[in-house]
C-alpha cells in the first residue's frame, strides 16, 4: 500500500518477478508444437515406406502382368487397375449427373424447399455412412438380384460414396456465382434452365469439377465396398475378345488387402507398390484438383 | 408464342425470346432436377429399406440372441455379436481420445497466431493429406510400421504394469491398441478441420478483448477462445467418433479379429465392420442374414452419432450468428 498522504517521489517499479502463469505459456506453446510434428509424422512414415518399399519393386512389368498365384515369381496388377478405372468410371458416371442435377435443385430451383433441406441432410447423412454399409446396400440390392459377384456391383457401392460429395461440393460451387450475373441473364428473358445452364453451371465448373475429383479420389482408394460386392478376379475384365462384366472384378484396393496378409514375399512387395500407385493416383488428383479448382471469378 | 408486346421478326437477330423448345427444355430440366434431388432421399430410404429387409429374417429367427450372444460359430448356428459391439466402441473411444487430444491441439496451433501463415498452410496441408490416403494402404501400414515400432513399449508395459487391466496381456501381433492407434490417424484430419472451422468463426473481438484485460496468449485461448467455441469442438468429436465407428480396412487388417470382450488395449478384439469385411465375402443365406442384422446393428449406431454431430454443428452456426 502507497501512502497517498505523501508526494510521489518515484514511479512503483514495473518490472515484475518471473510469473507462473508466463512459464505456463512456454510450456503449452512447446507442446503445441510437439503435437503438430508428432501429428506429421505418421504421413511422412508412410510416404517413406510406400517410397522405399513400394518404389523398389516398381517397374513396367506390374503394370501389364496379372497378379501372380502362391510361389509364382514376378507378375503384377495391370487387372486390377483395370478393374478398378471400369468401376469408378460406373459409380461416376452415375453419381455425378445424379449429384450436379440434385445440386442445381438445392442451389438454384429451390434452395429452402421442404425437399431441398430433407435431401441436404440426406446427403450429410450419406458422408457420414461408414463405406462398408454401401458395400452391404450393393451386396443387396445388385449381388442378391443377379447372383453374381460384378463391376456393376461395386460400382454401385461407389456411386452410393461418390453422390453426397458431388451434391455437397456442387451446391457449395453454384452458390458462389454472383448473383449479379444470374439477375442479368433473367433480365434478358433466359429461362431457368438457359441462366443455369449458360450461366451458373459454367461460372461454377471449376470448383464443380473438384469436387467430382475429389469424389473420384476418394472412390479409387475404397476397399471396404469392393470386397464383396466386385471380390476379386485373378484375370483382365477384357479377356477372350468379351468384356467379362458380369464377372468379380479386380481393383487395386483389394489386391492391397488381399496381398498384405500373404506370406509371400513377392506379393508383399507387389502390395507396397500397388499402394505406392494408388496413392500416386490419389494425391494426384487431389493436387490437380486444387490447383485447378480455384474458382476464378 | 404469346408476349405481351409485339416483337420485329428478326430472323437474323440473337436477341428473341424464348421459344417454346425453349420453355419446354425448361420443364424437363426443372423435373430432372426434382428427379435428382429425390433420388438422394430415396437412397437414404432404400438403403435402410434394403438392408432391414434382407436382416428380417434373421432378426425373426435369432432375436436379441444375436445382439447379446458372445459366440460366432457358423457351424453350431451361433451368431453373437456382443463382443464385436463391445469391439466397436471401444475402439473408436481411444482413438478418439487420441485423436481428439491432437486433432484440437493442432487447430488451435494453426488457428491461434502461432505460426506464420506460409508456415501454417503447410501444416494444414499435411493434416488435409492424412484424409486422402486410403485406409488400405493405412492398414499395410500400420501391420509393418506400427505394429513392430510399439511392440517393444507394450511388452515393457505388460511386464510391469501388468497387474492394471488396460495392458493385462502382451501384443502378439494385432491388437486393440495398433488399431486405435491407426484409426486415430484416420480420423485427426475430420477433427482437426471441424475444429479449425469453429475456431476461426469465433469474431477477433473477443479475442481482442481478452487481450485487452491482460491475459497471456495462452490464457485467451483457452479460457475465452475454446469455450466460445466449444459446441463447434465438441461436434468436431462426435462427427470424428462417427467416421471411426464405421472405418471398416484399418480394423480388419489390425484389430485381430478375435471375438472376446476385454478391456486389455494389447489382445486382438473384433468389429462390426472387420466382422462384416471378414464374413460377407464366404457367407451361406443363413449366415447372411445375420450380417445383414449385423449391418443394421452398425447402422443404427453411426446415423445416431452423425445425426447428433450435425445437430451439434447447426446448434454451433446458430450460436455464432
Amino acid at each position: 500500500m502507497t501512502d497517498l498522504s505523501q508526494p510521489a517521489t518515484a514511479l512503483p517499479s514495473l518490472q515484475r518477478r518471473f510469473e507462473g502463469r508466463a512459464l505456463r505459456s512456454i510450456i503449452l506453446t512447446s507442446l503445441a508444437w510437439f503435437t503438430a510434428i508428432v501429428a506429421s509424422v505418421p504421413l511422412l512414415s508412410v510416404l517413406y515406406m510406400l517410397i522405399t518399399k513400394g518404389g523398389a519393386r516398381l517397374n513396367l512389368e506390374v503394370f501389364t502382368e496379372l497378379p501372380p498365384t502362391g510361389f509364382e515369381m514376378g507378375g503384377g496388377f495391370g487387372n486390377a487397375m483395370a478393374g478398378t478405372f471400369v468401376m469408378v468410371g460406373i459409380a461416376a458416371a452415375i453419381a455425378v449427373p445424379v449429384g450436379i442435377l440434385a445440386a442445381v435443385f438445392l442451389a438454384e430451383l429451390g434452395p429452402d424447399s421442404k425437399l431441398a433441406n430433407a435431401s441436404r441432410f440426406a446427403a450429410k447423412m450419406l458422408t457420414g455412412l461408414p463405406s462398408i454399409l454401401a458395400g452391404v446396400f450393393a451386396y443387396a440390392l445388385v449381388v442378391m438380384t443377379t447372383g453374381t459377384y460384378s463391376a456393376p456391383a461395386g460400382g454401385v457401392a461407389l456411386a452410393v460414396l461418390m453422390l453426397p460429395i458431388v451434391v455437397l461440393t456442387a451446391e457449395e460451387a453454384m452458390k458462389m456465382v454472383p448473383k449479379i450475373m444470374k439477375d442479368a441473364a433473367y433480365g434478358m428473358g433466359c429461362t431457368r434452365a438457359q441462366v443455369i445452364m449458360k450461366i451458373v453451371l459454367p461460372t461454377g465448373l471449376p470448383a464443380i469439377l473438384t469436387g467430382v475429383m475429389l469424389a473420384v479420389a476418394r472412390a479409387a482408394g475404397e476397399t471396404a465396398p469392393l470386397l464383396f460386392t466386385a471380390l476379386f478376379s485373378n484375370y483382365w475384365i477384357y479377356h477372350d475378345g468379351s468384356l467379362a462384366v458380369m464377372n468379380p472384378t479386380a481393383s487395386l484396393a483389394v489386391l492391397i488387402y488381399n496381398f498384405s496378409g500373404m506370406p509371400f514375399d513377392n506379393q508383399l512387395e507387389l502390395a507396397w507398390a500397388a499402394s505406392l500407385v494408388l496413392v500416386m493416383i490419389v494425391l494426384l488428383v487431389n493436387i490437380v484438383s486444387r490447383i485447378f479448382g480455384k474458382p476464378k471469378y | 408464342m404469346n408476349t405481351p408486346f409485339d416483337i420485329p421478326e428478326n430472323p437474323d437477330s440473337a436477341c428473341r425470346p424464348p421459344s417454346a423448345k425453349d420453355f419446354l427444355v425448361d420443364r424437363i430440366f426443372r423435373a430432372l432436377a426434382r428427379i435428382g434431388v429425390a433420388l438422394i432421399l430415396a437412397l437414404v430410404f432404400a438403403l435402410i429399406f434394403e438392408v432391414g429387409r434382407k436382416a428380417l429374417p434373421g432378426m425373426e429367427k435369432h432375436g436379441f440372441d444375436v445382439l447379446f450372444g458372445t459366440v460366432w460359430d457358423v457351424n453350431q448356428g451361433k451368431y453373437g455379436i456382443l463382443p464385436a459391439i463391445w469391439g466397436t466402441l471401444y475402439s473408436a473411444f481411444i482413438a478418439l481420445l487420441i485423436a481428439g487430444f491432437f486433432g484440437v491441439s493442432m487447430a488451435i496451433f494453426l488457428t491461434q497466431d502461432f505460426l506464420p501463415a506460409k508456415l501454417a498452410a503447410v501444416f494444414r496441408t499435411i493434416v488435409e493429406l492424412l484424409a486422402a490416403i486410403p485406409s488400405v494402404v493405412y492398414g499395410l501400414w500400420g501391420i509393418y510400421v506400427v505394429i513392430p515400432a510399439i511392440r517393444p513399449l507394450t511388452a515393457w508395459l505388460n511386464s510391469e504394469l501388468g497387474w492394471i487391466p488396460f495392458f493385462g496381456t502382451s501384443l502378439s501381433g494385432p491388437g486393440l491398441l495398433p488399431a486405435a492407434l491407426v484409426l486415430a490417424i484416420m480420423i485427426l484430419p475430420t477433427v482437426a478441420a471441424v475444429s479449425q472451422d469453429a475456431l476461426t468463426s469465433v469474431p477477433m473481438k473477443t479475442k481482442q478483448a481478452a487481450y485487452g484485460l491482460g491475459t497471456t496468449h495462452w490464457e485467451a485461448i483457452l479460457k475465452v477462445m475454446v469455450p466460445s467455441a466449444a459446441t463447434g469442438i465438441f461436434g468436431s468429436l462426435v462427427l470424428g467418433l462417427g467416421r471411426a465407428l464405421g472405418e471398416t480396412m484399418a480394423l480388419a487388417m489390425l484389430v485381430g479379429n478375435a471375438n472376446t470382450i476385454t478391456v486389455s488395449l494389447f489382445a486382438p478384439a473384433n468389429t462390426l465392420a472387420a466382422l462384416l469385411a471378414l464374413n460377407f465375402p464366404e457367407a451361406g443365406p443363413t449366415e447372411v442374414e445375420v450380417l445383414m442384422y449385423a449391418a443394421l446393428v452398425l447402422m443404427f449406431i453411426t446415423l445416431l452419432v452423425n445425426v447428433l454431430g450435425s445437430l451439434l454443428m447447426l446448434y454451433a452456426q446458430r450460436g455464432n450468428k
